[in-house]
């Protein structure tokens, strides 16, 4: 009867014993399971790594390594040697956790402070990440990683972007840094009603170029209150029956400025799903953590409802099945945090 | 230091009933008016105000405007305020008052203080005017004068002490070729473009630019406040200059300043006021010191000579003068 159970016992757990009577790793499912763990760009699945790891012995893992001639190549050693950029792209993938953790964790000045600096030291710069930091915060908030930078690198930002960006961008980025806009609700209604024409004048008959060197559109969009820009941005539609941004689409960053300053949940929503989407680029994939950590205490609520609006699927979902592990777990928790609030 | 004179013992209550006795009557007496007030230093005015209102239910210095009228008038209005209050109230006239902003006041405001004063500032003017001081300055100026003006009173300047030397050549030398592309040196040519001249005077840190300037002169031979000198009616090289002699030598400037408003056709009362009522309370002394050498004569005779009546003995009391009562 003994004998028996030992049969049922081995029967049901699947395992086929090798000639010295060791277990082997034979069933596919593991296999996948193990390649799915470290597979897709954002994280880890580490909770099964481990399970798998440790259950399966030195042949096993021969055998992954033989079965994985993606990562794994012996043209040239007489070992499965690891393909060195497979494990650099490995060991980030374990790091999405670690940095999503920093980047909570972390006071949002100097937060802020580091990604100003990394948007402009990033081959290309990132124009849109600066566009970001300085249009999504209020005013206070960016001031105080205008002091976190001074403090890291004993220069004002004003400086460090006014030397790095030349012509155009020089001008509206050094002005979009350095404002420090009215964060208030009072607004003089023929202002309103002048501005919405000169932006409508110089979108209208201008060409692209020349939109670039308009003085008064720098203006508008570089000193009046996120208020006032909003409320141009709905004078706008209903004069020209279109969107501002849309209409200002050839030119990248002013079209970024616009959504920035008067409708975050829809720039941040569109991120999203850039960086899930199938191969999202390496710029891209930061911005997942840096959306969902930096909005969770703002606005995910609004992000997730024009997400669900815009994509056609909760935004939950999609961060589930674009993600693995632990730094998938900390992505949903902080949006359904953010959307609880 | 400061040439006001305050006593330490006062009466905010007494000071209130004594200045409305000074309003009583057919006339006012602007006598006893400028003797208290001439007399208090921020705090003690602050309370004055805030003591006049509760006992007499008026703001004291709506009272003030309309029992006092022109330069006088302008000007004990000034210093009634709290020095923050002032010169966000000064920008905000300099800007919408006049047919065009008159960019020195809006230098003074962005140049002479600290970063964090700046912001104080701008904070004061977001809640007395519900705009922001860059939307103004932004909507009431044109051209290279309003990228100036905008970047000079937005920048959130760093304030250490670091002077990078090789930075500071290669802009001393970025400075030459924008200055004398466009005419020659000295010659009142139009500037060829002012990007880098606007992109180095207002984003650079106090110490770096000193060094620039040294070596603008150690390269050219000639100072850079020199090399801008040209037509006088080219209002944005005389901005650039103004800032310039502002980030050199402050007290330098502002006697300047001063010198030139009262030895203009008639005096020019506002930039007098405005100097004498910013700087009472904090280094008008050496100002006055700065005064004498350059001009040969105290700054007191000065205004002494050039303006009359109760507007003469306000700034004389300021200056720190007992003798003209």
């Amino acid at each position: 009867m003994a004998e028996r159970k030992k049969t049922t016992i081995l029967v049901r757990r699947g395992k086929k014993l090798n000639k010295e009577g060791e277990k082997i790793m034979t069933s596919p499912e593991e296999c996948e399971a193990l390649r799915k763990a470290f597979s897709g760009p954002h994280g880890v699945e580490e909770k099964s790594m481990l399970e798998i790891l440790v259950k399966c012995n030195p042949a096993d893992l021969t055998t992954f390594r033989k079965k994985s001639p993606d990562i794994f190549s012996d043209d040239e050693c007489c070992f499965e040697k690891w393909d060195s950029s497979h494990m650099k792209f490995l060991e980030n993938k374990f790091l999405r956790f670690h940095r999503a953790v920093i980047q909570r964790m972390m006071h949002p000045w100097e937060r802020d402070a580091l990604l100003v600096r990394k948007s402009l030291e990033e081959k290309p710069p990132l124009y849109n990440l600066l566009i970001e930091l300085a249009c999504t915060r209020t005013s206070d908030e960016f001031l105080g990683a205008r002091k976190a930078f001074q403090c890291l690198y004993s220069e004002s930002v004003e400086e460090f972007v006014a030397v790095r960006v030349e012509g155009f961008q020089r001008r509206l980025l050094v002005a979009l840094v350095s404002t420090y806009r009215y964060e208030g609700m009072r607004i003089d209604e023929a202002a309103i009603k002048l501005e919405c024409q000169k932006l409508g004048r110089a979108i209208k008959t201008d060409k692209k170029n020349e939109i670039e060197k308009d003085d008064e559109v720098l203006r508008i969009l570089t000193t009046r209150s996120k208020h006032f820009l909003k409320t141009i941005h709905k004078c706008y539609k209903e004069s020209y029956d279109s969107n501002l941004e849309e209409d200002l689409d050839d030119i990248q960053i002013l079209r970024d400025t616009v959504n920035c300053l008067c409708a975050p949940p829809i720039y941040f929503s569109k991120i999203l799903d850039t960086v899930m989407s199938v191969d999202p680029t390496k710029q891209d994939i930061e911005a997942l953590t840096r959306v969902i950590v930096t909005r969770t205490d703002v606005d995910m609520k609004d992000i997730a409802e024009e997400f669900n609006r815009k994509y056609g699927a909760p935004l939950i979902e999609r961060i589930k099945a674009a993600t693995l592990g632990n730094y998938r777990d900390f992505l949903v928790a902080l949006v359904k945090r953010g959307m609880a609030n | 230091m400061a040439t006001l004179l305050a006593p330490e013992d006062f009466s905010p209550g007494e000071d209130a009933m004594a200045l409305n006795k000074a309003f009583e009557g057919w006339g006012t007496d602007e006598k006893n008016i400028i003797w208290i007030l001439g007399h208090r230093n921020a705090d003690q005015r602050k309370q004055i105000r805030l003591a006049y209102q509760e006992i007499y239910l008026e703001d004291l210095i709506k009272k003030l405007k309309y029992e006092l009228s022109g330069d006088l008038e302008r000007a004990v209005c000034h210093w009634i305020l709290d020095p923050v209050e002032r010169e966000a109230v000064l920008a905000y006239e300099s800007i919408i008052r006049n047919y065009r902003p008159d960019y020195r006041v809006i230098l003074e405001t962005a140049l002479m203080k600290s970063a964090e004063e700046l912001l104080t500032v701008k904070r004061t003017y977001q809640f007395l005017y519900k705009r922001s001081l860059e939307e103004d300055v932004a909507s009431h100026t044109s051209g290279d004068m309003r990228k100036f003006l905008v970047a000079v009173v937005s920048v959130y300047r760093y304030e250490g002490e670091e002077i990078e030397e090789e930075v500071a050549h290669s802009e001393a030398n970025i400075l030459g070729d924008e200055i004398q592309g466009g005419g020659g040196c000295g010659g009142g040519g139009a500037l060829n473009g002012a990007e880098e001249i606007i992109r180095i005077l207002s984003t650079r840190s106090r110490p770096q630019l000193l060094a620039t300037f040294n070596y603008y002169k150690r390269i050219h031979g000639t100072s850079i406040t020199k090399s801008l000198d040209g037509d006088p009616a080219d209002e944005f090289s005389a901005a650039l200059r103004a800032a310039i002699q502002c980030i050199k030598n402050p007290k330098r400037y502002l006697q300047k300043v001063v010198h030139n408003s009262i030895n203009r056709l008639g005096t020019e009362e506002d930039a007098l006021s405005r100097v004498i009522v910013t700087r009472a309370e904090k280094d008008l002394k050496e100002m006055k010191d700065v005064y004498l050498k350059k001009n040969g004569r105290s700054l007191e005779d000065a205004v002494a000579s050039e303006t009359t009546g109760d507007y003469k003995a306000f700034l004389l009391t300021l200056l720190g003068n007992q003798d003209y009562f």
